[in-house]
């Protein structure tokens, strides 16, 4: 039983298929994070401003995106705005806008919290030198906030990656669709493959994660002090 | 040098400083003392502009520095100041924080300002750091790193504004050696301290603030041994003790 369970994974394209949704699924998490990264870091930026409409607007639009579920997100993005709107978006624009608005408003918080952790004194010393304000952040504040943020936005693109496997109830198919495919093609041929395709998936998950990870932990304890 | 007129600065509609009006002549050492939250602190922002003033005003060499139309990058080259929290940058070493000034504000090419940094190390005992990191150093190391970075700027006048006050009691000394030196030397300096040996050792003159005024200014050996006001006599006599036990007021 088990033997022939396995062999559903070498039949004919189903390795090279399920390596195909892997990298659907990799390609919007990066795309999505890659603009992730330039809104958020803009979004961070301006809630650290003093402007109260700025940061109202900001606050409001953060928490709206983290108290709704990233799967209701989605579906308002790819049911909802065909109901109300008539807009079809296909499943793949409609997963790449809500994680990158997801994404945005993740990013946009580390950038906040970072760009305030570091000490005003800092700024201050940075000015009493003679440097313009530009200048200080170009050379002090923004070289010692990456430090602080890569790792934290590194974190972030794994939960991204994980959680791109709910675009599959809007019909995206990438590699847990590919997998559910490939079990129900051989149900009766090998009713224990679910096992092992699925098994196949956590590893190719764990593959495009733990380095991810391992190296969002080098980086942290370079920089650390 | 150093001339400021009925400076007024309040935050939130409380007056922090009230009609301050003192000179620094070339090459002279005033030390600002008082008891914490005076306003001390406060005056040496205002004086290089990271504090804006309500009115009144500063001058600089002859040249009145008004908030808005004075270009404070340009002024605040001429001004050295080092803080209390030895604020060096943890991304830099040694060298790349001294040599950030004078490479980025002014401009100077790197060799020659690697020269003079060299010097400058050489002179506060650290050149053997210069490609330590900042977490690497004691805190007073760091300080007088945050010291030679502040003068490679060949500032006009120096501020420093309690910076001994986070150290440990052993690594006071070395940083205080270093500004008696550079007292020694002619630099023109402007201390907040509460170091009051160091002040009586150091001043030119003693300004003592309280509650955001000037209360009384003079020679630092009137001040000390003949204080004329008596605010002045109560906060003196906070640094002094007596042995009670000895005169019998101790608990029996």
């Amino acid at each position: 039983m088990q033997d022939m369970g396995v062999r559903v994974l070498f039949e004919g394209a189903n390795g090279v298929r399920l390596l195909k949704g892997l990298w659907t699924a990799l390609r919007i998490s990066l795309l999505s994070m890659a603009f992730s990264f330039v809104l958020g870091t803009l979004l961070g930026c301006a809630m650290t401003l003093k402007n109260p409409v700025v940061k109202a607007a900001a606050k409001i639009y953060l928490e709206f995106i983290r108290i709704m579920p990233q799967l209701v997100l989605l579906f308002l993005a790819y049911f909802g705005m065909t109901k109300a709107f008539g807009i079809q978006l296909s499943g793949y624009a409609s997963a790449l806008i809500v994680f990158t608005m997801w994404g945005t408003a993740e990013m946009g918080d580390l950038v906040r919290g970072v760009l305030i952790s570091i000490p005003k004194h800092q700024y201050l010393s940075g000015l009493a030198l003679g440097l313009s304000p530009w200048r200080v952040y170009l050379h002090i504040i923004f070289p010692q906030s990456a430090r602080r943020l890569i790792p934290l936005a590194i974190n972030l693109s794994t939960r991204m990656i994980k959680t791109t496997s709910l675009v599959v109830l809007i019909g995206v198919v990438e590699v847990l669709k590919v997998g559910q495919q490939i079990i129900e093609a051989n149900r009766y041929a090998a009713p224990s493959g679910a096992l092992w395709v699925y098994g196949a998936v956590f590893l190719l998950y764990f593959i495009a994660c733990y380095p991810i990870s391992s190296l969002a932990r080098l980086l942290e304890n370079k920089w650390k002090g | 040098m150093l001339e400021i007129q009925t400076l007024r600065k309040s935050f939130d509609g409380q007056i922090v400083l009230n009609n301050i009006s003192f000179s620094v002549q070339k090459g002279e050492v005033v030390v600002l003392v008082g008891p914490s939250g005076c306003g001390k602190s406060t005056l040496l922002r205002c004086v290089n502009g990271l504090e804006r003033i309500d009115s009144g005003a500063i001058a600089l060499e002859g040249r009145v520095l008004t908030c808005d139309k004075t270009k404070w990058p340009l002024i605040r080259q001429k001004i050295g100041m080092v803080f209390q929290s030895y604020d060096l940058f943890p991304h830099m070493n040694v060298m790349e924080n001294i040599l950030l000034g004078p490479m980025k504000a002014q401009k100077r090419s790197r060799k020659e300002t690697e020269a003079d940094a060299e010097r400058l190390l050489t002179r506060v005992g650290l050149l053997d750091k210069k490609s330590a990191f900042p977490r690497q150093l004691s805190g007073g190391q760091k300080q007088r790193v945050a010291i030679a970075r502040a003068l490679i700027m060949k500032p006009a006048i120096m501020l420093f504004d309690e910076v001994t006050a986070a150290l440990d009691p052993e690594m006071v000394r070395e940083v205080l050696d270093v500004m008696l030196e550079l007292a020694e030397e002619g630099m023109t300096m402007l201390i907040v301290t509460h170091e009051m040996q160091f002040a009586k050792a150091a001043a030119d003159r003693i300004i003592f603030i309280d509650k955001g005024e000037i209360v009384e200014s003079g020679a630092p050996e009137d001040f000390f041994t003949n204080p004329r006001t008596d605010r002045a006599k109560r906060f003196l006599n906070m640094f002094s003790f007596e042995n009670r036990k000895k005169k019998g007021l101790g608990v029996k």
